[in-house]
């Protein structure tokens, strides 16, 4: 079988979700076209070069809809032979781009896509396009269905995690996204947003509070208490399915779970004969990919067993991997995942994540492989893993190795 | 003699009056369904009609469908026949609405309004509803509103899918899921009807010969209608729905197919033109009725509560009312049987050992008085009514006169015996007597009385009024004329009667006691409580069993076992349930009364979490049962005890057996009962889960011989006992 590597890894600095963020006054269409122009200026790729463009998306309406792969290829300076794929996996949309494309190649269909991702979630709010699970009587009473905050607060209360575990971890996301900005270490990857003219925009992450402290941490108010305890009550939901449990301890808020922002991130992903033709030397083949569907409910333990998973179908063991992305979705998501495997914290989210830099849902997954990539290079290790907990219980997860 | 008759005015005016021959109450049947479809018809076709007024030749408009009918439906034709009946229904009332316009222009459609004299209940307000306007008589009495949810199904004429077009789902909730009834003045001001009036016949008339045809149509037939507060997929309606769902959830715990069919029914019709919202509502409706849910609760909810309450186990003796009753002991107890009774327009004399105890048990209605007059449910003048009906003292001659006594004083089988002789030195030589004990055997207190055939039990559940079930005992020699005087008095006070023979706990306290010891036996073996707890409540019990004994007072349960454990010598089979229970007592933990109990509670005594000093003692056992584990063994504790009671002739009739569980003790009302959850389960089913439970956890769920009997024979409670067939 066709090996896929990756060739390029891409994103821009990551904007406050919020009227007043600096991407806010940029379309979901300019952003992606503009990566999409960086990839094809970084790599050289002129005409027909890739098979298709798959860009992970969550909230597929008003600007973000009609498919908005194709309307950003044309938007663009792509070959116009090169379609376009929207594709929603929730949060891991981004990784399913790339683990889509891979397999399309391993398969023998196409030898190279950019794959990737996109979310302004500060112009397209989250939640807009609707929800059967949500809302349709028939399936959210079916699935205990509970908003994700209150499912992160359930896997807090059953796997015993408190606010202030939550609180340290929060902590040292801030912590390790300011020294790997100081240091440089998201030079290869981010393109500045540029305007029309070639005015900067936005050439840094900005939802980061570096100077944050425990005490500054440990004054947020829980965010989902009252909506879990009161109105409309979803802690009830959760004492259905989980009749063992007394109550819900709420330990999670604003600080402690991902951030809201604008960003999109894209991987060139190829064949090794892609390469050849191209002048490009391969960073990485993708060597696993997996997703599994999990429990709806608690709903964000998906990393565990997609990692039990693709380990298992690779015949590869936890200590044979070297450094972990777990998507910092909520505190509670990666402190499970370090208590499942009981891999050390140094190994996971070595620059930070979510908590502090932000987490544009389409996006994130591609933002992660990349940033997986780049530390594997920079501390010259060899193999990475990266995972996202996803809406409605699903997990998903890639393996790279550096080559 | 028809439902309907029609007669038009020299106005042109056509009246049609539902008036059921026969009933006191208008009921809606399928034949009357098909003359009142015939009478609009008519009325659309005749020119010298202008429009039409529909009400009662009754009191009240209309108490709802025919229950039995709906039932007959599933019956008859199986979810086609129910899906067809309710399409008939939603065909005549959306022929009403449309009223003959061009649905296309929505022109030329003849005004119908309904004037409603009283009550308008289920279709006796989804038929208004269809129409144009709805005028009600400005009737404080009356109750206006939508309750089919209170027996297992919902509106399901078309009053979903028009009350939520007409308010927007977050203001049709309270009527829809709760069943919310209001008085006319109320339901104007909430939009169920739209005037209030003196002569509703009168305005209702009016209004027709003055409607201009823009009043004719619905809001939901106009072009651009929206619907309040938006619907599913609007940003304010996304929030109501993802709300509801949760709420509904939580509040049902999952078991009342009723309420989620209705949500749906909602959630669905909301995204659609009217006339197909009203089919997705025929076929949640009808989703619901083949559910076996609805089929028991409407069974044990309506039929055979009205049943019982109407006398079906009433001996064919004279009538029996109630005159003059006596309570004896002016305690919790007695004092709610006098304030209960001397509301139903009874006079009560209620005596106490001392003046003062008398008197405090007579300032106990005037609490609750004034409670109902703070609620505007009362006023002053009844209330002193009711407190002059009640005379408090400690002087026994004061009983002259009384044709019922109802004795409840402390449990102690001597006291008793001594205020049983003392009254009957003074009522008539024909009085009844009755003792309210929950604990001592009739037949035996009966003993201290000369005329034991006039002996009986009637044991009321506390808090007296609020609880709506009396259970009647019969003693060995306890004769007809007091059962029927207890079942008098029962219906006069408006409660739900049981008659039941007697043997230890009677009913109701015999399946209740081995629930809570089921509860406190899993606290013994480590099991987590709040497994224990809401493994009871996700099958629909209001309290778990150690919230229930927590109610009820530990030092009851230790009393309890205590004089059980005397009874029963070494066949004693609950020694593990009482390590816990008089382990409780001794650190002081009585239940709510002390403020601590299996439950911590703050100061002001409200419930806080469990007590986490349980654990402490009884360590959490490393493998835990499943919920289904703990689910059976609560339940089976109290309907094999059920079952039992059956087989002994404790319990006559099934139907007895399942109204007196869900009113005594709130068993699982979506089950319908004991009889019905089994019925349900399936006797073979319930069999094979009593042997595993027998085999791990013991003797008490071995399957009575009963019960296996119907397991080999295929055979249902309600196949083989129901509907009055006396037990075998």
């Amino acid at each position: 079988m066709t090996d896929a590597f990756i060739y390029d890894a891409a994103r821009t600095p990551r904007g406050k979700g919020r009227s007043d963020g600096s991407l806010h006054e940029v379309t979901s269409l300019a952003l992606s076209a503009r990566l999409l122009n960086a990839i094809k200026a970084r790599n050289n790729l002129e005409g027909h070069a890739v098979e298709d463009v798959i860009w992970g998306n969550v909230t597929q309406v008003k600007e973000q809809g009609g498919c908005l792969a194709r309307s950003a290829v044309l938007a663009s300076d792509l070959d116009e032979r090169i379609p376009g794929l929207s594709i929603n996996r929730f949060c891991a949309s981004g990784m399913e781009a790339v683990n889509l494309a891979a397999n399309q190649i391993k398969g023998g269909a196409g030898h190279a896509y950019i794959a990737g991702g996109v979310e302004m979630m500060g112009r397209v709010a989250m939640g807009s396009d609707g929800a059967a699970i949500a809302v349709d009587p028939s399936l959210a009473m079916k699935s205990y269905f509970v908003p994700q905050g209150i499912s992160a607060d359930i896997i807090a209360t059953e796997y015993g995690f408190t606010r202030e575990q939550a609180d340290a971890l929060a902590l040292e996301s801030q912590k390790r996204a300011a020294q790997a900005w100081e240091e440089g270490r998201f030079a290869k990857s981010i393109v500045p947003v540029l305007d029309q003219n070639g005015l900067t925009i936005l050439d840094r992450d900005e939802y980061m509070r570096p100077g944050t402290t425990l005490d500054d941490l440990a004054k947020l108010k829980p965010a989902f208490k009252e909506m879990g305890e009161m109105m409309p009550g979803f802690d009830k939901v959760a004492m259905l399915k989980y009749p063992h449990l007394s109550h819900i301890e709420h330990i999670h808020h604003a600080g402690n779970s991902s951030g809201i922002v604008d960003g999109a991130a894209a991987v060139l992903i190829g064949s090794k004969e892609f390469g050849e033709a191209h002048g490009l030397k391969p960073r990485a083949r993708i060597r696993a990919t997996a997703k599994i569907g999990t429990d709806p409910t608690i709903m964000l333990t998906g990393p565990v067993p997609v990692t039990e998973k693709i380990l298992k179908d690779s015949g590869m063991a936890i200590g044979d991997i070297d450094l972990f992305e777990v998507n910092e979705a909520f505190a509670s998501v990666v402190l499970r995942f370090m208590q499942a495997f009981e891999v050390d914290h140094a190994k996971v989210n070595v620059n930070g994540g979510a908590i502090a830099m932000g987490h544009p849902l389409g996006a994130t997954g591609a933002i992660i492989i990349g940033t997986l990539l780049d530390e594997l290079e920079r501390q010259d290790k060899q193999v990475g893993l990266a995972t996202l907990c996803i809406a409605s219980g699903m997990g998903a997860a890639t393996i790279i190795e550096r080559v | 003699m028809t439902d309907f008759t029609m007669k038009t005015d020299a106005d042109g005016v056509a009246v049609i009056t539902w008036d059921v021959p026969g009933k006191s109450m208008n009921v809606l049947s399928m034949d009357g369904a098909a003359t009142l479809n015939g009478l609009i018809d008519e009325a659309l076709a005749d020119d010298a009609v202008k429009g039409i007024v529909i009400t009662s030749g009754k009191r009240d408009f209309a108490a709802g469908m025919d229950l039995n009918v709906i039932a007959g439906m599933k019956d008859q034709g199986g979810a086609q026949g129910v899906f067809d009946g309710v399409m008939s229904l939603h065909h005549i009332l959306r022929k009403i609405e449309r009223a003959g316009m061009d649905p296309k222009t929505l022109k030329g459609g003849k005004p119908i309004a309904s004037a409603l004299p009283g009550t308008a209940l289920g279709i006796g307000l989804e038929l208004p509803l269809a129409t144009h306007r709805i005028f009600a008589a400005d009737n404080p009495k009356a109750r206006i509103g939508l309750p089919e949810i209170m027996v297992g199904i919902f509106p399901g004429a078309g009053g979903t899918t028009r009350l939520v077009r007409k308010l927007g789902a977050m203001a049709a909730a309270p009527f829809l899921l709760e069943g919310k009834l209001s008085d006319p003045k109320k339901a104007k001001a909430a939009g169920l009807v739209d005037e209030v009036v003196d002569d509703p016949l009168a305005a209702a008339k009016a209004w027709v010969l003055a409607a201009k045809e823009a009043d004719l149509v619905k809001p939901w037939d106009a072009k651009g209608y929206k619907m309040p507060g938006g619907e599913p997929y609007h940003p304010a309606g996304f929030m109501t729905f993802v709300g509801a769902s949760a709420m509904v959830h939580a509040r049902t715990m999952g078991v009342y197919p009723a309420a989620k069919a209705l949500l749906s029914a909602v959630y669905e019709g909301a995204q659609v033109p009217f006339d197909q919202a009203l089919k997705i509502e025929a076929r949640w409706f009808t989703n619901v009725l083949m559910n076996p849910s609805s089929t028991a609760m409407i069974r044990s909810l309506f039929i055979n509560k009205e049943a019982l309450e109407k006398g079906a186990k009433r001996p064919g003796v004279p009538d029996q009312t109630v005159r003059k009753l006596g309570v004896l002991g002016a305690g919790m107890m007695g004092a709610g049987i006098a304030y209960v009774s001397a509301r139903a327009g009874i006079e009560v004399v209620l005596i106490d050992a001392t003046q003062a105890s008398a008197d405090k048990g007579k300032a106990y209605s005037e609490g609750l008085m004034d409670k109902a007059i703070g609620r505007r449910k009362a006023t002053e003048e009844q209330k002193a009514e009711l407190l002059a009906r009640i005379t408090a003292t400690t002087d026994y001659a004061a009983l002259e006169g009384c044709d019922l006594i109802v004795e409840a004083v402390f449990e102690d089988p001597g006291v008793k015996a001594e205020v049983t002789k003392k009254a009957e030195a003074v009522i008539p030589s024909d009085a009844i007597f009755a003792t309210n004990t929950s604990t001592l055997p009739i037949s035996d207190l009966a003993r201290a009385s000369a005329r034991p055939s006039q002996f009986i039990g009637i044991h009321f559940f506390s808090p007296v009024d609020k609880m709506a079930l009396v259970e009647i005992i019969k003693g060995r020699e306890t004769g007809p004329v007091a059962v029927a005087k207890a079942l008098d008095f029962v219906r006069q006070i408006r409660k739900t009667p049981i008659v039941v023979n007697d043997a230890r706990f009677f009913y109701a306290n015999r399946c209740i006691i081995p629930y809570i010891n089921e509860g406190i036996r899993m606290v013994a073996e480590g099991v987590n409580p709040t497994l224990i707890e809401n493994a009871a409540k996700l099958m629909g019990m209001p309290l778990g069993p150690l919230q229930l004994v927590d109610e009820t007072s530990i030092d009851l349960g230790v009393k309890i076992a205590k004089a059980t454990r005397a009874a029963m010598g070494d066949a004693y089979p609950d020694g593990a349930v009482d390590d816990v229970l008089f382990w409780m007592a001794d650190q002081g933990r009585m239940g709510r009364k002390s403020n601590s109990g299996f439950y911590a509670y703050d100061d002001a005594g409200k419930r806080q979490g469990l007590w986490e000093g349980l654990e402490a003692r009884f360590p959490r056992a490393a493998d835990q049962p499943s919920l289904q584990d703990v689910q059976h063994r609560l339940m089976f504790a109290q309907t094999l005890e059920a079952v039992r009671a059956l087989e002994e002739g404790v319990l006559e009739d099934i139907r007895e057996g399942d109204v007196g569980a869900i009113l005594g003790w709130g068993f699982a009302p979506w089950s319908g009962g004991p009889f019905g959850w089994l019925d349900i389960l399936g006797a073979e089913r319930a069999v094979a889960i009593c042997d595993r439970l027998a085999k791990a956890h013991g003797d008490r769920f071995k399957a009575p011989a009963l019960l296996r009997d119907m397991a080999a024979r295929r055979d249902s409670f309600y196949g083989r006992f129901g509907a009055g067939k006396k037990a075998a």
